[in-house]
This record gives C-alpha cells, structure tokens and sequence, in this order.
C-alpha cells in the first residue's frame, strides 16, 4: 500500500507541476504567437538580472509571465462594497480548483512498472504496474464533465455577489452559454463512447493503439472527425476564450463577471483560462488524437508496417509516452491560440443560435450517424 | 408619405451556403493566419528578423523621412564657440517652453558679448515643431534627420545640455564669413 502512496504522490506533483507550468507558459506562448501572427516582435522586456552582476538574462520574454504573478500578487486587493464578501472572495477558488481536478482523471501515459524503471527498487515495489493516471475511475468523462461543469458555479458566484450590473451581466451570459456548450460536449462525446463502448478514459486511450485500415493511426479524430471539430469548437465556448468571450466581452461588459475583481482574485481567474486551456488540450489528445500513443508503437517499442522493429526499454518507453502527450497537449493548445487570435466575437445573439441550431442538430446527426454505423458493424 | 428613397451605394453582401457553414470559411481564415505565423516563424528560426516592429532603442527605423527633423544641434563659431548669443526667442517662441538658457557676459569679446552658459532642452516635451529653428536670428540652432536617443527610465534624464548639441554633430555656420586672422583666444591675447 505504501508503494501506491509512494507513486500516486508522485503522479500527483506531475500534474500539478504541469499543469502549472503550463498555465505560465501558455501566457508567455500567446504573445509570442500572437505576435509573430501579426509580424510583431512580442513580450521581450522583463528579465532576470544575475546578482552582483550587470548580465541581463531575458530569454525572448519568457520570464513577463513571471513578472505578470509577481505584480498581481503585489497588487492592491480591492473589494467592492458587496453583500456577500464570502461568496465574493470564494468565486476565483470554485473557478479555479474544478479545472485541476479534472486533470485528475486524464491518463498522461501508459503503464508504468516501477520495478523496470528502476530496479534497485525491484524488492520494494515487486510486480506492480500503474496506469500513468492519477485516479483510474470507471466513470472518466463523467467525472471530467461533472468537474468541467462545475467551473460555471464560480462565474455566476462571481457575478452574483460583485454587486455590480457588469458581472451581472457577463455572469448571465456565462450561464447560458457554458449550458448549451457543455449539452453540445457531451452529444459529441457520447459518439466515441458508442465506438469504444466505455467511459472509462485508459481504455478509450488503449482502444486507440493500432492502426486504421492500415496506415492512418487509430485515433478518434480519424473515427469521428465531425464530432472532433464540434467538440473543439464548443470546448473553446467553455473557456469562455474569443470567438465566444461573450461573459467577459470588453468592449460591452468591461470584464464581465470578473469586473470587480483585482489582484491575484482576478489572477485566479485568468490563471484558471489559461490552465483550461491545457485541460482542453488534454482531453482532446485522450479522446481525439490518441492520447499517449504515437502510430506503430506500443509498449514493447515501434513495430513499423515494413516488417522493420525497433525495441525499447520500459524507460524510453514511458519517457517518449509522457513527452508525446505533453507535445500533443501543446499542439493543440497553440491551436486553441492560433484560433483565438484569428477569429473577431460573436454576437450574443449568434452564440446561443449557433449553439443550439447550428452545432446542437449536427451533434444529435453525427450520433445517430455513428449509431446506426455502430449497430450494423455489430449485428451479425 | 413615401419616405424619402436613399440612394444604394454599393450591394449588400450575401452570404452563399459556403459562408453559412462557418467551418470552411473559419478554416481558410485559420489558414491565413496560420500562414503568417509559419512564414514570419521559419524567417526567426533561420536568424532573421520576422516582424516589422523594431526593438526600439537598440533599434531605429531604418525608414525615418529625410526631411524629418529630430533632434536639435547647435552650430559652432570657427573657434568653436556656441554661435548662440542667448537671446532667449528660441525659448520664448517654443510652444512646448522646453529650452532653458542661462546667459553669461563676456566684456571680451564685443561682438557678442552675450553667450549662453547653460543652454538644455527637454526632449520629454519637445514636440518637435521647428519654431526654435525659425526663430533664431543667429542660425545657430538647427534641427537633423537623427532621433535622440530618447527611452530613459527618469524624466529627467531626458535634458539633452549644450554639450551634446555642440558635440553629437557639429555644424560651423558657412554662411557668415568671419575675418580669418586667429581664433578669438589668440587675438585676445595680443591685446
């Protein structure tokens, strides 16, 4: 039982320490990217100076995310005159908490035998072998939909006890939009479940090993295009990111729910965006683009289609796996951004419409669709 | 009554199913973008620069206007005095008030025995009109193509003093001949 404790405490600092390093990093990554999309040159000022000496370590910018912490943690903590300090000072917290919770359940890798990895250690962990995952529960995407809905709790708190019309507003409008978004996430998702016949997020990973009428590789992005590109599109409604920023609309509501906000309260929130824009990354990669699985490798090594092998250790194995999910989270978080900066709002209007007659019908025909596909490969 | 009929200008875009689909068009805006950052991302990967900003003060323009005016210098007497006779109108005719000189006596030299002793400009307000120059009556402030070297971390270290404007670009007054013979040192010295 200690050898558990000893690996999932381990598992653990290596979410944790990803996910935060990458709510940083992305911030550094959006306005590098956006930059260089708009033939700028970018955050390339903060730096670190070398005690005692005059050498400026600047690192094209990265450290601005760095100085962004420092000076919201320094920043005056500003409260409006609200009925409900409690709810007030507890809304960044509901945001922000939900989204690392889901990580929880998303496996960044494959098996891990601790034994293998590290044989000195052969006698005190013996025979065992752990998903690389933190908590292996039956209900995956359940789960990650409970937690992913929960983060809506904390705008509309936000909005309801800032006591002012704007987070009001943009609080309203969280609601809406974040219901109909998430109605339309589940739709697209339950098509995969219908393919793969579980919730459970290792095996929708393990299912997607192996190839696809022979060379395409068997990831759920080739099974369900359709339902992967609803799916992308109605994740970055959740985020509340720019095609559909409506909740926090500048030009009309200031920052929306967040208004009244300041200091790290407010850091909480832009924390928690950018965090869930890995989470997005993450659960795309596990659902759509087969998680830690690259095309012709498994857990022996790559067994190419030529007939050529290449062998691993379980070490390189496992390294490759983490850093193939980790590569694909980021791709697909430069995607997100890529998008972000490319296309102007909605309308308020146009985001509920497209919702729930646009993306709503084509989720609800891509199910029925892979239905009737699903029960003709199966009936005999 | 009929309201008045306005007259069309132009035709009212439509959109066909293609624009109503959202996707494709989305995908080609996506691709335009994208196309942006990959050209500009292989020009900084290849060592070069892929953006059309600069890094401002490490970094000028390389496009300034010949007929921008930027910074100011002040010409030189042969000897190398200051030609300035701090008058003050070039002070007193600045909209922005940033030119500061303090006069000095010089009971030597009678010709102009009025020279400026501190003469500074204050760069965080000029706005760059050109009066000064209009103003002088002695030529002896001029304005140059250059841009001061101006991001500073203190207002107040963005006086520009008499020292630099003599010095950054020197410029002797060709148009008013002086009588050869010496500089003024030595003439005064054989007195």
């Amino acid at each position: 039982m200690i050898q558990d404790l000893v690996v999932y405490v381990a598992y653990i600092v290596y979410a944790i320490a990803v996910l935060m390093t990458f709510g940083t990093l992305l911030t550094w990554v959006e306005r590098k990217q956006s930059a260089v999309m708009q033939d700028r040159i970018g955050a390339n000022r903060a730096y670190v100076r070398l005690p005692f000496t005059q050498i400026k370590l600047i690192w094209l910018g990265l450290f601005h995310g760095i100085a962004d912490g420092l000076k919201l943690m320094t920043k005056e903590d500003w409260r409006p005159k609200t009925y409900d300090w409690y709810a007030y000072a507890v809304a960044p917290w509901v945001c922000f908490v939900p989204v690392l919770l889901v990580f929880a359940v998303i496996p960044f890798g494959g098996l891990m035998v601790p034994a293998k990895l590290f044989p000195s250690l052969a006698g005190f962990f013996g025979d065992r072998a752990y998903p690389m995952q933190i908590a292996r529960l039956d209900a995956g995407i359940l789960i990650v939909f409970a937690f992913g809905g929960m983060t809506i709790i904390g705008a509309m708190l936000a909005g309801w006890s800032s006591y002012n019309k704007f987070s009001m507003l943009g609080a309203l409008r969280a609601g809406s939009q974040m219901i109909s978004y998430e109605l339309v996430m589940g739709l697209t998702v339950l098509g995969l479940i219908l393919i793969y016949g579980t919730v459970d997020l290792t095996t929708i990973v393990q299912e997607q090993s192996g190839t696809l009428l022979g060379f395409l590789p068997a990831w759920g992005v080739f099974h369900q295009p359709f339902a992967a590109t609803l799916f992308m599109a109605a994740a970055i409604a959740e985020n509340k990111r720019i095609p559909f920023d409506l909740p926090e609309a500048e030009s009309e509501l200031i920052s929306g729910f967040y208004t009244e906000y300041s200091a790290m309260k407010m850091g909480l929130f832009m924390f928690a965006e950018f965090i869930e824009i890995a989470i997005i990354g993450a659960l795309f990669t596990t659902l759509f683009l087969g998680g830690c699985n690259l095309p012709y490798m498994s857990d022996a090594g790559f067994a190419f289609p030529g007939g050529s092998v290449l062998p691993m250790s379980h070490g390189a194995v496992v390294v490759t796996q983490l850093v193939v999910f980790l590569a694909k989270v980021m791709l697909i978080c430069s995607f997100q951004i890529l998008i972000r900066w490319s296309l102007p709002r909605f309308r308020y209007d146009q985001v509920l419409k497209f919702a729930w007659k646009f993306m709503f019908p084509l989720a609800l025909m891509n199910l029925v669709v892979t239905a009737v596909l699903a029960w003709m490969a199966t009936s005999p | 009554m009929k309201p008045y009929p306005r007259k069309v200008y132009w035709n009212e875009p439509t959109m066909g199913w293609w624009e109503r689909a959202y996707l494709f068009e989305i995908l080609r805006g996506l691709g335009i973008t994208s196309a942006v950052f990959l050209r500009n991302m292989w020009k900084w990967v290849t060592f070069r620069k892929g953006a059309l900003t600069t890094y401002y003060p490490e970094e000028t323009r390389w496009d300034y206007a010949p007929a921008n005016r930027g910074k100011h210098v002040l010409t030189q007497r042969p000897d190398g005095r200051p030609q300035c006779v701090a008058c003050n109108m070039c002070a007193t005719v600045c909209p922005a008030k940033v030119i500061e000189i303090d006069a000095g006596f010089d009971p030597a030299d009678a010709a102009h025995p009025k020279f400026p002793i501190r003469f500074e400009i204050d760069y965080s307000r000029c706005v760059f009109c050109g009066l000064c120059v209009e103003a002088c009556p002695e030529d002896a402030i001029r304005m140059a193509k250059e841009v001061p070297g101006l991001p500073r971390y203190d207002r107040g270290q963005m006086w520009i003093g008499m020292e630099e404007l003599l010095t950054w670009n020197p410029q002797k007054d060709v148009a008013k001949p002086y009588p050869t013979g010496g500089t003024r040192a030595e003439k005064r010295g054989s007195h």
